[in-house]
């Protein structure tokens, strides 16, 4: 097990850190936030040609730099940390995952050149209320014209900015894969708690898919949401690396009753909490993005721990930030709240916590056999 | 094969040959003889020099040891203190005559050693104890008492933290020393714990006299030698990982759901799925924190972070471990053993947010050296000791 990085991964780091400091500092994270695309084309198209970013799990002979989940979870956190709003865990997370972990290369060789270049994005629609990977209530028929897929998919990350969706449906024979083109869908943009992240609802009415190729969609399916808890988990502890330093920052300007407020030991016991959160979930994202890479016997049960330690501990983190920063963190102007947002939404995304908790005890089997 | 993996195989060998069977209560004589065995074969004593008795090695060879023995639970309690923290002070902190006496008799087991620092006055504020030394002609005279001394019953030397001189401020007029525990005038009176056992005692020192060469380190300059000690205690706690002998860790409170047929039920299953969480991910943090001590990154002042969130993992499982046992922890069968342990877990958990820096001297550590938040003023900062009020002096 390999829990530290090298000088390479430092120096991946340092290139996408000067990229979002340069890029995404909180004024252009606002901006691209209530622009009408809700992110920031620029950057992302920056990430992906200049940075190579964008494919970093991604063999090179499909385009991607061929490195892995190590160095996909050190621009994760950077992302998490800048809060940069970017379609990142949409295509270049759940979407290049789910065609890697597919077996077909056709769509490989069509998407992923173009999603790794930023030129093409692509969302995952397999959520549905009460089925957070889907299947759901979906279903795809096979007609004299191919296959049609009809259900509403809800909430699909990025799903209004997406190019082409990949699809979870029930075909005949179980769960399968389908690519659906966004002008054969009708998309509805959500109200999200989270400004910075764009979801949307997306309904398939009959809808013309092309059927992929999967040995296993359901293990395709796990695997994909094994991983998306992996990056999902590096964009948590990014987020709450910048609220442990801005607001152990403010808490040494910050004077109140003649003191600033951390030599407080209710102020600076509270970050020390923070900190430790930060600490033990900065060893857990390193081990899950190594599981993935290199142990996938480990990974169902790494992703499942990662989510249930990073989603509640950030959480928590960017509820004391707002906390300590009094009066001031409470207001739109300052940014304590968009991480709080960002917190809650993505300990929410991919299953409440209490699902987050089963799904390690399932993995972990306890209880396996019929209760009581 | 790299030394580092034929020295983990090695190793890995002579425990399976040589680790004892776990025992309830611990025999001393049976203590020593494993020690002097562990001696013999180069395993005690590892990163300490060669002059002394030590092996010489880099910490990367202890942190293989805490690995490999965490699977066993050797009966290395007794020489803990002497190990962790009384041997390697005297190390770095005494003269070469103290350390040729003291430390290759103490590798081998022959001599057990004691802290003396917490007094009932001085507690987390250490600084503020009230022990006395006065010089005398040949030496120093003590007079006061110490608690919480674990090992103060079987001990042969310890390592006391007295006040030299009242009239400076509390850091400035400390000064260390070696004590005889078997002194006349030295008291050692075991104390009961709250789970009604008595791990630990109080020492009370009557005029007991202490030869000039007992002084560790500078006359007056004991605070500095105090932290040397307290780091060296939370590298020593913080390596500890025994977390396989642990009857409350995840697989054993999980067994005990499985066992009374509670592990079906969403509550519990979301308890153990958190315990497994917290649990887990302590381990990759010392694990982690190995790998950087072994690339040359020492854990510093993050030793607190793990003490912290063992605490924090200790309460977790005894709060999980009583929600499966139920109305059963409240009363049992006086043959009902298995209450009795969780009972034991819940008297006991207290202990480890308290001994070795409270949680909240842990998390001002953590705040003040680690994110450099300033400290609390202190209204004591310069004043003589004797001009203060400690402890709960009115």
């Amino acid at each position: 097990m390999k829990l530290l990085l090298d000088a390479e991964h430092e120096a991946l780091r340092a290139a996408v850190r000067d990229l979002l400091t340069d890029r995404a500092d909180s004024a252009r994270v606002r901006a691209a936030m209530e622009s009408p695309e809700g992110f920031d084309r620029d950057l992302w198209i920056r990430l992906g040609r200049d940075l190579d970013a964008l494919g970093l799990v991604v063999p090179e002979k499909l385009g991607g730099a061929g490195a892995g989940h190590v160095e996909r979870s050190v621009v994760a956190e950077e992302l998490g940390r800048a809060l940069a709003p970017s379609p990142f865990l949409a295509s270049a997370v759940l979407a290049t995952d789910a065609l890697l972990a597919l077996d077909d290369e056709k769509a490989q060789q069509d998407l992923l050149p173009r999603m790794v270049s930023g030129e093409t994005i692509v969302a995952l629609a397999a959520a549905e209320p009460g089925a957070p990977w889907g299947p759901g209530a979906a279903t795809a028929t096979e007609g004299a014209g191919g296959w049609t897929v009809d259900g509403r998919k809800t909430p699909v990350v990025a799903g209004d900015l997406a190019d082409e969706f990949l699809v979870v449906a029930n075909a005949p024979d179980g769960p399968a894969w389908f690519r659906v083109a966004a002008a054969d869908v009708t998309r509805t943009t959500l109200t999200t708690l989270d400004p910075t992240r764009r979801l949307a609802s997306v309904t398939l009415r009959s809808a013309s898919a092309v059927r992929l190729e999967s040995a296993d969609p359901r293990a395709a399916l796990d695997r994909v949401a094994d991983l998306a808890a992996v990056a999902l988990a590096a964009e948590q502890l990014g987020g709450l690396r910048r609220v442990l330093e801005t607001t152990t920052e403010y808490a040494k300007i910050r004077v109140q009753f003649g003191r600033a407020i951390g030599s407080y030991q209710a102020v600076k016991h509270g970050l020390a909490d923070m900190y430790c959160d930060w600490e033990l979930g900065l060893s857990a994202v390193r081990y899950a993005a190594w599981a993935a890479d290199e142990a996938p016997d480990e990974l169902p049960v790494a992703a499942a721990l990662v989510a249930n330690h990073l989603g509640p501990a950030y959480f928590r983190g960017a509820a004391a930030g707002v906390q300590y920063h009094g009066g001031i963190g409470y207001t739109w102007e300052h940014d304590a709240h968009l991480f709080y947002k960002r917190a809650k939404s993505t300990e929410l995304l991919f299953g409440s916590t209490a699902w987050q908790k089963a799904r390690l005890a399932d993995r972990l089997e306890i209880g396996r056999r019929a209760a009581g | 094969m790299s030394d580092l993996s034929t020295y983990r195989e090695n190793l890995r060998a002579w425990l399976r040959a040589n680790a004892p069977a776990p025992t309830p209560t611990i025999d001393l004589n049976a203590a020593k003889a494993f020690q002097a065995c562990l001696f013999d074969a180069g395993y005690a004593g590892i990163t300490w020099p060669k002059d002394v008795g030590g092996q010489g090695l880099g910490p990367e060879y202890q942190q293989i040891f805490s690995e490999e023995s965490s699977d066993y639970e050797l009966p290395t309690s007794p020489f803990g203190l002497g190990m962790g923290m009384c041997g390697p002070t005297l190390n770095d902190l005494g003269t070469a005559q103290q350390r040729t006496r003291y430390l290759p008799k103490l590798l081998r087991g022959e001599e057990i050693w004691c802290q003396l620092f917490s007094e009932p006055g001085a507690g987390s504020d250490v600084a503020s104890l009230q022990t006395r030394a006065v010089r005398t002609d040949d030496g120093w005279v003590v007079d006061g008492q110490k608690v919480w001394t674990t090992n103060a019953q079987f001990a042969d030397y310890g390592t006391l933290l007295a006040r030299t001189d009242p009239d400076r401020p509390k850091h400035s007029g400390l000064t260390m020393f070696v004590i005889d525990m078997r002194a006349p005038g030295v008291t050692v009176r075991p104390l009961r714990d709250m789970t009604g056992h008595a791990p630990f005692n109080e020492v009370i020192l009557d005029s007991v006299r202490l030869p000039a060469d007992a002084v560790i380190g500078e006359v007056n300059d004991g605070w500095k030698a105090a932290v040397v000690m307290l780091g060296h205690e939370r590298v020593a706690i913080g390596s500890r990982g025994n977390s396989k002998t642990n009857p409350f860790d995840f697989d054993g409170v999980h067994a005990m759901a499985r066992d009374l047929n509670l592990d079906g039920d969403p509550a519990i299953r979301a308890g153990l799925a958190d315990l497994y969480t917290r649990e887990r991910v302590l381990d990759l943090f010392n694990i982690r924190v190995g790998q950087e001590t072994s690339a040359g990154t020492p854990p510093g002042a993050r030793g607190s972070v793990g003490k912290l969130a063992g605490t924090m993992l200790a309460r977790l499982a005894v709060e999980v471990v009583s929600e499966i046992a139920g109305p059963a922890a409240a009363g049992w069968e006086p043959d009902d053993t298995r209450a009795d342990a969780v009972a034991l877990g819940i008297n006991s958990t207290p202990s480890s947010g308290i001994a070795g820096g409270t949680n909240e001297i842990q998390r001002g550590i953590i705040g003040e050296r680690i994110l450099g938040l300033p400290k609390e003023p202190s209204v004591d900062r310069g004043v003589p000791f004797r001009e203060l009020k400690v402890g709960t002096q009115r």
